[in-house]
């Protein structure tokens, strides 16, 4: 895939994200749905294989989920420079597209967690403190199940896509009653993929 | 008496603490290069268990903070651990440990993939992970419905407001700050009622 990234278009990029960051209560990975509007369907810097790759990369690596995100931006970059075969090109707009794209996610979140949460560690005993986290809490919960629904969702042809909402919704019920290793259920789900099960 | 959420009468064991800002990178990064497909499990087994930095009461309480604040959750505890023990170094020598290694793992990987990515097993593999992974979210969700029992707005409020969340975002496609913003200041403010004058005083709903 070949895109032309100008400075307003990274910029932009980085715009967008600091935004999501700011929305992204219960995780970046909550505003995933929101990325994908934003990179394929409005600007088309990605395509709809190379997103869900992205993620799929980032969750079979260890690591905290946010990294979809710096695949993301590496992907971006070598769209940009016209494929990894660009050379030093290519290394330096993938590696651009991750700092761009991770500093966007990650700043705003972090420096308002950092200020907030120490302000209110020092105030835990107050009622609103207490009425914040009460508060949030199921809603958070539901953000975390509603992500994995619109992954599922986005596989949404069920004569060909039924087998991988098995495999989801298995996986759901054995991570959450049994303590099973997950890298198990990951390699599964390669090995079920690579054989064309599913 | 008030009962402070910070002290835990089942600690029997003395807490710990990190020892130095490199103690704090070298956990952090340990702990990120276990953590496939999310790192919440090896966090609490790490911190709670092995190095003893926190009760369980603790974790809770600290999770859920990281959880509502904006951005990815062991992000967020990273640096409210890191600035508790070290402040603004310690916040960032934390993240630094979450983040450089599996970063640097992440990318090769990329490289890696992006050599095969026509090939139709590696396709076929990511799409069978990719489907693993949607599960591994939606159970942590489910495992966390538990830490809603215990909420001062009963289970039942809690139930009504996960629902309507669901609906919202996942069915109804509402962008997000909508929904942050309605139900989230809604639920709030029940939450600040249902605490009453006395909100400090408990975690738990007690009925009148």
């Amino acid at each position: 895939m070949n895109i032309v990234m100008s400075t307003p278009d990274w910029w932009a990029l980085f715009q967008h994200f600091c935004l999501l960051s700011l929305l992204g209560v219960g995780g970046a990975i909550t505003t995933a749905p929101e990325m994908h509007r934003f990179l394929v369907d409005e600007q088309h810097w990605l395509n709809d294989m190379q997103f869900s790759s992205s993620m799929a990369l980032a969750q079979a690596s260890p690591g905290p989920n946010v990294l979809f995100v710096a695949v993301m931006g590496w992907n971006v970059g070598l769209n940009a420079a016209g494929g990894l075969g660009a050379g030093s090109r290519a290394w330096t707009l993938g590696i651009l597209g991750v700092l761009v794209m991770m500093l966007g996610i990650m700043l705003p979140s972090s420096v308002l967690t950092y200020v907030a949460t120490r302000w209110a560690h020092r105030n835990r005993d107050m009622r609103g403190v207490k009425a914040f986290k009460a508060g949030m809490a199921p809603i958070v919960v539901a953000l975390l199940v509603c992500t994995g629904w619109l992954l599922t969702a986005a596989h949404s042809q069920p004569a060909r896509d039924w087998p991988l909402w098995v495999l989801t919704t298995v996986t759901a019920l054995v991570v959450w009653r049994t303590r099973i290793h997950l890298l198990w259920l990951l390699a599964a789900g390669a090995i079920l993929g690579a054989m064309g099960l599913i | 008496m008030p009962v402070n959420p910070n002290a835990d009468p089942l600690a029997s064991e003395p807490l710990s603490q990190p020892q130095s800002k490199t103690d704090l990178f070298t956990t952090f990064s340990h702990m990120a290069l276990q953590g496939f497909g999310g790192v919440l499990t090896v966090v609490q087994r790490e911190l709670v268990e092995r190095k003893r930095w926190m009760t369980s009461a603790q974790f809770v309480e600290e999770w859920s903070v990281a959880q509502i604040m904006p951005g990815p959750n062991v992000v967020n505890l990273s640096l409210m651990i890191g600035g508790r023990y070290f402040g603004l170094s310690g916040a960032l020598a934390a993240l630094a440990g979450l983040l450089l290694l599996p970063l640097i793992l992440v990318l090769t990987l990329a490289m890696v993939f992006g050599g095969v990515s026509d090939n139709s097993y590696a396709q076929g593999a990511l799409r069978g992970m990719g489907a693993v992974a949607a599960g591994l979210i939606i159970a942590t969700g489910l495992k966390l419905t538990r830490a809603l029992i215990e909420n001062v707005m009963g289970w039942t409020v809690c139930l009504v407001l996960a629902v309507l969340t669901f609906v919202g975002v996942g069915l109804l496609r509402l962008p997000l700050a909508w929904v942050l913003l309605g139900l989230g200041l809604m639920a709030c403010a029940y939450a600040y009622v249902k605490l009453g004058p006395k909100g400090s005083d408990k975690v738990t709903g007690v009925s009148p």
